[in-house]
């Protein structure tokens, strides 16, 4: 057993009203590499940026001990004076900048107000060759390929003498060569001493590289696994990261009559919208019926609110093709406007970012997909419009004093009814529902999921998006399986279970 | 209610400002600020300001636009409206051309904003200094005089600018003062009516002793106002200009959808596409509106000067900036209204004003202004800031 480098001891942090880290232990040994898996929102990524600083000292419960002492850090180069150094998911390179300008972002070579360039370049082209990544220290950022860029991230992280290297889902945005090569990068730094702490869904890339793997759920370690002392496989991965058993967290839904298909999607194709190149939705197939829930299940970054957006009036992507069927007939529907009026609703993800507008009230967010429901020739019946409002607060249990009160007062359940009650006023016929419960408590998810009954009792069908797999379990008649950009399963509600999903997506993570 | 008292503070923070500052002048000058002729000069002087800040505030709404050229848009159709008139021209022809003038100079910017994104800052300086030098050319870099009564009437310039007393009243303007205690009982019946029928439909309705505490200051404010107007010469016809604009303004933005949607862009343009509501023709819509603004200013300003010069509005663009930030619009968007932009019109008013009473050197007067909007500034961040 080698010299412990890291332990995190009774980490505790708290979101208001989000408890989203509880009690969390964790160990790190010298020179090993450590993977951290869970679902999304477990909790991983937030107790990485309390170890890097992000989240600072006195934000948190419990502590930190490094090197053999304990950390308070304040910020981000708190933690990378001392050699931790973390890796985004997303990249943090600025795209009009060389990649050595980039490398020493921050922390420029040369003297106090005077960049040596020479000296930049240099030590530049010394830790690209250490990643193995034959460019030019001069070559702009934007000018090379995501799987460069990630290296060009690596090398940074060299650069700021890394002894404890957190890698955020490294390889989510590579392909599979350029994945490997990663990985074997990492297993290369694991010869020369360095400590790695990786963050993956892809579990096949755990199995290869891991040397103990913690399981995170519920803002929990669950458990760490010794690779070289029990058998790994992912099936026993995935026991640990699903392993709660469902209770009856979800209101039954009794007599609902399931009827004809509703909306039918055929062969939708959509591309990213800077990098045009990119497949984000993949000839994807499927319908909704009528009082029918049916969700669609997928990992972070599988493509699966694209897919909606496209749907609903083209809002995301280029490139779009395929056949849209409302009601048996074809359809074409060129924005959100001519989608709200074909009876389509979209209930965005990102409540906040693209959903409500917080600075205005519960009455002015209910009713703006559907302004012309109370306001005639372009003037508003403030009455007819206060009156929908107070309708819908009491419908779907609005916690809130008054319609006048600021969706930007009003906790994350409560807004997601805003959210709801906005759509709803728009009287759709199908509802897609994008991870309708996210960051919001139980009991308002319970309410939530009764609104969705409610709506399919009514007779119209909802598309749920959701990460959570005992959500979709719990709340669809049928479950789509859709990872990386594809849909790669379909199963009836009764059939499925959290295992068999998780399977289907790695098989076809393996596949290619 | 400590709480609540704290909130009225806040929400009317810059008209107790606006009250401070009348105190201090009040002293400062022996009073002279709240001559009658000061009232007066106060509302016509600053009727451009008015005016162009109920345009400036739409755009503002959808996300701290800002519009610089609108400065040189009031010399431009200004311009063309006194070379029109000094050939001759009909006056309604001309008021017909300034505005058409206004609304295109407004969708020429509107486009290029709205549809091909061109950042409202950058188009709108090429436009400050396109629209000058227009100016100029149409004027021919000379001062052309407007000696059009019917003209100059209507719109509140040379010596007759005041609504006739048709009461002809003795010791003071009777018709001025009966349209005074005319609005306040309008407004004091709209008020009750209000009252009675959201509270028989059983809406939430304001407290009692707050409702009528806030009538009986604005009806004491608007006949005292009248009272002081009535005292000098009566109504100056700018003012109803002013008041028109005002009203319609405030009509627009809080009770139309397209005032819903101005203010729906400028708090989350995401959410207000996903709603279906095109944000181009928001953004199209409010620089059109600014354009029609700008003309109107333009018309009032040579009417006040009696001449147009190739100088005129030079610096307008930010006194009705200026106005909208004191006057609590969001320099992010979403949020403002007209009855901010008033306090905030009357606020650098009676800045600008007190100050030369007192004969304060104009270039430290500058140097208040500037300060007065930082400060209004930096109070709207730190508050945002404690939301979050």
């Amino acid at each position: 057993m080698g010299k412990v480098l890291l332990e995190m001891k009774n980490i505790t942090k708290t979101f208001p009203g989000v408890k989203a880290l509880d009690n969390v232990n964790f160990q790190v040994e010298e020179g090993e590499i450590h993977a951290l898996v869970g679902e999304n929102g477990a909790g991983k990524s937030t107790l990485m940026n309390v170890l890097s600083g992000i989240y600072p000292y006195g934000s948190y419960e419990g502590d930190i001990v490094y090197n053999g002492e304990v950390c308070q850090f304040q910020k981000i180069t708190d933690s990378e004076a001392k050699g931790i150094v973390i890796i985004h998911q997303e990249l943090a390179l600025v795209p009009q900048m060389s990649i050595g300008e980039n490398m020493f972002l921050g922390n420029e070579r040369g003297k106090k107000n005077a960049i040596n360039w020479n000296e930049t370049y240099g030590e530049a082209d010394k830790y690209l060759k250490m990643v193995g990544l034959s460019e030019s220290s001069r070559v702009l950022i934007k000018d090379i390929g995501t799987g460069k860029q990630q290296l060009v991230e690596i090398a940074k992280a060299l650069a700021k003498n890394a002894k404890l290297l957190i890698l955020d889902e490294p390889t989510s945005s590579l392909n599979e060569t350029d994945s490997r090569a990663l990985l074997d990068l990492m297993l290369e730094f694991k010869k020369q001493g360095m400590t790695m702490i990786i963050i993956t869904h892809k579990l096949n890339e755990v199995v290869y590289v891991a040397d103990k793997i913690t399981v995170v759920r519920d803002g929990s370690t669950v458990e760490t696994m010794d690779c070289h002392t029990m058998e790994i496989n992912e099936d026993r991965i995935i026991r640990g990261m699903v392993g709660r058993e469902i209770t009856d967290r979800f209101p039954k839904r009794s007599n609902v009559e399931i009827g004809q298909v509703n909306m039918e999607v055929r062969d939708w194709t959509v591309y990213h919208p800077v990098y045009a190149e990119r497949k984000v939705v993949d000839g994807v197939n499927m319908n909704v019926k009528k009082g029918e829930v049916v969700g669609i299940y997928g990992l972070m970054g599988a493509g699966r609110t694209e897919l909606a957006m496209s749907i609903f009036g083209k809002s995301y992507g280029t490139g779009i093709s395929g056949t849209l069927l409302l009601n048996g007939k074809e359809v074409s529907l060129k924005n959100p406007r001519e989608a709200i009026d074909a009876k389509l609703a979209y209930v965005t993800e990102d409540r906040k970012g693209n959903g409500l507008v917080l600075s205005n009230s519960i009455r002015v967010n209910t009713s703006l997909a559907n302004m012309v429901g109370v306001s005639d020739k372009g003037i508003i019946d403030m009455d007819k419009e206060y009156q929908v409002a107070v309708e819908y607060k009491d419908k779907l249990k609005t916690k809130t004093p008054s319609v006048e009160q600021n969706v930007g007062n009003l906790s994350g359940g409560n807004q997601q009814k805003v959210l709801l009650a906005k759509w709803m006023f728009t009287d759709p016929d199908i509802l897609i529902l994008d991870e309708p419960t996210r960051g919001i408590d139980v009991g308002a998810k319970y309410e939530i999921y009764c609104i969705i009954n409610d709506l399919v009792k009514a007779g119209k069908s909802v598309v749920m998006i959701s990460s959570e797999l005992p959500e979709v379990i719990g709340m669809s008649d049928r479950i789509y399986i859709m990872n990386e950009g594809k849909f790669v399963g379909e199963m009836k509600a009764d059939e499925a279970t959290q295992e068999n999903i998780m399977a289907c997506i790695l098989q076809s993570g393996r596949g290619e | 209610m400590n709480l609540k008292v704290m909130d009225v503070l806040k929400k009317y923070t810059m008209t107790f400002a606006l009250i401070a500052v009348v105190i201090f002048f009040f002293i400062n000058t022996d009073g002279k600020i709240l001559f009658p002729q000061n009232i007066n000069n106060l509302i016509s002087q600053n009727a451009y300001v008015f005016v162009l800040a109920a345009g400036m505030l739409l755009c503002i709404l959808t996300g701290g636009n800002i519009d610089l050229a609108c400065g040189s848009v009031v010399c431009f159709v200004g311009g063309i409206g006194a070379v029109m008139m000094d050939a001759d021209i009909n006056e309604w022809v001309a008021v017909v051309v300034m505005i058409i003038g206004g609304l295109l100079v407004g969708a020429w910017q509107g486009f290029w904003i709205a549809y091909i994104k061109v950042p409202p800052f950058i188009a709108t300086l090429a436009g400050m200094y396109a629209f000058r030098g227009l100016s100029n050319i149409v004027l021919q870099g000379f001062t052309v005089g407007i000696r059009n009564e019917t003209f100059l009437n209507v719109f509140g310039g040379g010596a007759d600018c005041y609504v006739p007393d048709f009461l002809h009243g003795t010791n003071m303007n009777m018709t001025c003062m009966v349209a005074g205690i005319v609005i306040a009982v309008i407004y004091v019946a709209a008020v009750i009516k209000n009252r009675i029928s959201a509270q028989s439909k059983g809406y939430e309705v304001a407290p009692l002793y707050s409702e009528l505490g806030k009538m009986i200051v604005i009806c004491a404010v608007v006949i005292w106002i009248f009272y002081k107007l009535a005292n000098y010469k009566g109504i100056p016809a700018a003012l109803i200009w002013i008041a028109v604009v005002l009203l319609a303004y405030a009509y627009i933005t809080q009770n139309t959808t397209m005032g819903r949607y101005l203010y729906a862009v400028g708090g989350n343009e995401k959410a207000t596409r996903l709603s279906g509501i095109d944000p181009r023709k928001i953004y199209f819509f409010a620089y059109v509106n600014m354009g029609l603004m700008a003309g109107l200013a333009g018309i009032l300003t040579v009417a006040r000067a009696t001449q147009a010069q190739p100088t005129f509005g030079q610096g307008y663009e930010m006194d009705a900036i200026a106005a909208c930030f004191i006057g609590g619009a969001s320099a992010y968007g979403g949020e403002g209204n007209v009855f901010g932009i008033v306090i905030g019109a009357v606020l650098m008013g009676v800045i600008n004003m007190g100050m030369s009473i007192m004969g304060v050197n104009a270039n430290y007067q500058k140097v208040v202004k500037g300060i007065v909007v930082l400060a209004a500034i930096i109070f709207d961040v730190l508050s945002n800031k404690k939301k979050k």
